[in-house]
């Protein structure tokens, strides 16, 4: 196992620089720099782009989540965004039928659900790889939010449901606008999402994930029980998707069937390549992409007046060509690019990059 | 353990935030002051809307708000209203609920918009209502028959637009009693609100005739399945609460399979113009070239408005001329009728809204009764009801696509009351007179 960690995948050097502190409180309190560079973030924007913060917030847990399942075990998901429907209508439902539940539990249920569920998939999928895999993932994605049209009264068919999730107490109500706060709750939860997440990746966990990645013979023959840890892969990066979709449905007060077309899968697996496959910096970068890479190019239709057929089509195409380009010039992502750029600047340089990077 | 410590503290912290109280109560904030004219300025109003642009209802859809901005263009070019031009707004939602709440908060937080017109979608628009009543946002002509827009207890700043769907089922429900006695009925319905309100109004009148219902999701353009169920239980006559894009996939599916029923259409997938394109461009994807006309002569549906083939009403005449001057290039359908007329109606409230115009006397506007529409039934419009167009007529599509009345224009409410035949005059575009010079 001590091989493993010397491998030259994305953290090795780090680990060994700042063994100072625990990982577990190095990353907490990383989360809390990050939390608080949210909340200066939210204070200096405004309203709408505060919904666009969160909206990257639950994109990149979705797209962590995938991105340890997909980048570190190697397990092609095209269904993610069916962890997302469970999570969001976990929340949906609890909200309208047991509106005295506070707003943790009902994100906690969304995570749950979403990991039972996963469980499943992860306890097929193990028996499953490659493109039978992804085609079996994708089955979910198509499938699951049918559910809604066969229980038309309990998930509101194709119409969805729709409520209102009051999360500020009434102390704030007044101080804090309604989307700025949600979004330090989506934040918040993410984070500490992303702290257990990391923790998994960099322990002894993640080190099964990688090994399982690479080569299944050697790793079931240093002892890792290669079934279990796939699912286990799912798990994880299911409660990660079902808290993702819970976030989405408490920051937008919807949970409708054709928000989780099989196209947002698609999109997810999209960020988490453009990001760069297997690093969680990645995620975040692939979580921007797909929140700004959409507002922008609509802008830009917006700006130079194309006709509406091109209009339309026009931030898919530029999405596209980003991605081509990225994984073109840098295979592993706009992480990877990040790396490589490191590598070329001098030291001090890396601080400040570094700083950025948050 | 240290550590475990640390995670615990920070996950307590986490809960303290977030721990005060249910997710689902009720919040202290309440509904903002109406009397703000947000988006006004001396010589503009800003307004915008959601439309399907991309996406299942894009097709037919899309050129919803093409129509409203000729008209829009139109004001400006005449003036504008009380001196004010009219920015219209249109974002795409490509028909998705998520997108939909995004691109409204969009509209209102960083685009600042005077009120929302013409919001288009029952799925889509159903998640945004309380939003924009909370605002305190104006959210008017809703594009969408679903009953819920009729609440002015709850939501006092939502208007409806179109004829609800059981209104219009009460009608078509009636037409085929008298006409189609006896002969088997099948549902075929969109899985929302579409569905559910358009057969409570049906089964007022032909629930004993009706042997099949099926149902259709916008994602999944494959109603093979369906249309054979109907063929399979014997249907005759087939009512189709369906968006155009499923009006026509409806007819090729049967078409395929070697169906004739009767289709009766909602007003909303009854466009023989929009339908003929879509029929075609379908067709073509799927390697085949098909008649229009053939496939849709004798189709039976419902509507409110002139349709664009009756050159000599006031009112198609009138938006003719609107659409020579500013969309030449666009098809002269109902669908872009539908925009235009919206467009205008919006206008008219817009200017008994008074020179200096706020949120409130919009929404006073709106519910005055005062809107003359080009309709050829009354709005519902007033302060007990936000129920647009209150009624609808019959029409059968001929061979050549044009269109014939085979049964006047009667209005009913949306419960349980009586359908009476409409009498009532229409205001004349000159009568109106919104873009006087």
């Amino acid at each position: 196992m001590s091989v493993r960690t010397s491998l030259p995948r994305t953290t090795a050097p780090a680990v060994r620089k700042k063994r100072t502190l625990p990982p577990l409180v190095r990353h907490v309190l990383f989360a809390l720099a990050a939390f608080a560079v949210v909340v200066v973030l939210t204070l200096v924007t405004d309203e709408f782009t505060n919904l666009r913060i969160a909206t990257i917030g639950y994109y990149l847990i979705a797209v962590a989540g995938l991105t340890l399942l997909t980048g570190l075990t190697g397990q092609v998901s095209l269904g993610h965004g069916a962890f997302m429907f469970i999570g969001a209508y976990t929340v949906a439902l609890l909200v309208n039928k047991v509106p005295s539940f506070p707003l943790w539990a009902d994100l906690l249920l969304a995570s749950a659900a979403g990991g039972f569920a996963g469980l499943l998939a992860g306890a097929a999928a193990a028996r499953l790889r490659g493109p039978y895999l992804a085609g079996a993932t994708l089955a979910l994605a198509v499938g699951l939010p049918a559910l809604t049209r066969k229980f038309p009264d309990f998930l509101g068919g194709s119409n969805g449901l729709s409520f209102t999730v009051h999360s500020r107490p009434s102390g704030v109500v007044g101080l804090v606008p309604e989307l700025r706060w949600q979004t330090w709750i989506v934040w918040l939860s993410v984070l500490i999402a992303l702290v257990l997440v990391v923790n998994i990746v960099r322990g002894r966990l993640g080190r099964d994930f990688r090994a399982v990645r690479d080569d299944e013979v050697a790793a079931s023959l240093s002892g890792i029980a290669v079934g279990r840890t796939k699912i286990l892969a799912f798990l994880v990066s299911a409660v990660c998707g079902g808290l993702a979709g819970g976030l989405q449905a408490f920051l937008l007060g919807t949970a409708a069937p054709g928000s989780f077309t099989p196209a947002l899968s698609l999109s997810l697996l999209a960020a988490v390549v453009l990001g760069g496959l297997g690093s969680l910096w990645g995620a975040l970068w692939g979580a921007v992409a797909l929140v700004y890479f959409q507002a922008w190019s609509e802008d830009l239709a917006d700006v130079l007046h194309l006709n509406t057929d091109v209009a339309n089509n026009l931030p898919l195409a530029v999405y596209g060509v980003i991605l081509i380009v990225v994984v073109l010039a840098f295979p592993r992502g706009i992480q990877g690019g990040f790396q490589r750029l490191r590598t070329l600047l001098p030291k001090p340089a890396e601080k400040k990059e570094n700083h950025e990077n948050h | 353990m240290r550590t475990t410590r640390y995670g615990a503290g920070f996950l307590a912290l986490a809960l303290a935030l977030t721990a005060c109280g249910g997710a689902g109560e009720s919040d202290g904030g309440g509904q903002q002051a109406a009397d703000s004219a947000v988006g006004v300025t001396k010589d503009s109003v800003v307004i915008g809307t959601h439309q399907p642009l991309t996406g299942p209802a894009a097709p037919g859809y899309s050129k919803i708000s093409v129509g409203a901005r000729a008209v829009y263009q139109a004001i400006n070019d005449g003036g504008g209203i009380n001196g004010r031009k009219i920015d219209y707004k249109v974002e795409d939602d490509g028909y998705n609920p998520t997108k939909t709440v995004e691109v409204v908060k969009k509209l209102v937080l960083q685009d600042k918009v005077f009120a929302i017109v013409g919001g288009l979608g029952t799925p889509t628009h159903s998640k945004v209502v309380d939003y924009l009543n909370a605002e305190g946002v104006p959210d008017l002509l809703v594009s969408s028959g679903a009953l819920a827009w009729d609440n002015p207890q709850k939501a006092p700043m939502t208007f409806g637009y179109q004829v609800d769907y059981t209104r219009e089922g009460k009608i078509q429900g009636q037409y085929i009693k008298n006409t189609f006695a006896g002969k088997k009925v099948g549902y075929f319905t969109q899985n929302d609100d579409v569905g559910r309100d358009t057969q409570a109004g049906l089964d007022q009148f032909v629930k004993d005739q009706t042997v099949v219902r099926q149902g259709y999701d916008s994602a999944n353009t494959d109603v093979t399945p369906q249309l054979s169920a109907l063929k399979a239980a014997g249907a005759e006559v087939v009512v189709c609460a369906c968006i155009p894009a499923f009006t026509a996939l409806s007819i090729l599916a049967a078409a395929k399979i070697g169906y004739q029923p009767q289709f009766v259409v909602s007003s909303i997938g009854a466009d023989p113009a929009t339908l003929s394109g879509l029929l075609q461009d379908f067709a073509k994807r799927g390697g085949a070239s098909v008649s229009s006309g053939q496939l849709l002569a004798g189709l039976i549906g419902t509507g409110y408005l002139p349709d664009v083939a009756q050159t000599s009403d006031p009112w198609v005449a009138y938006f003719k001329g609107l659409h020579d001057k500013y969309i030449p290039k666009e098809p002269f359908t109902n669908t872009v009728l539908f925009g235009m007329v919206q467009a205008y109606t919006f206008g008219q409230a817009l200017k008994a809204a008074g020179p200096d115009p706020t949120r409130q006397k919009l929404v006073d506007a709106m519910s005055s009764g005062s809107l003359k529409g080009p309709g050829l039934t009354p709005f519902g419009f007033s302060k007990e009801s936000h129920a647009g167009y209150t009624g609808a007529y019959v029409f059968k599509i001929n061979p050549d696509t044009t269109t014939a009345i085979i049964q006047p224009p009667s209005v009913t409410d949306r419960g349980t009351g009586a359908i009476t035949a409409y009498t009532g005059e229409r205001a004349t575009p000159e009568q109106v007179n919104l873009l006087s010079k």
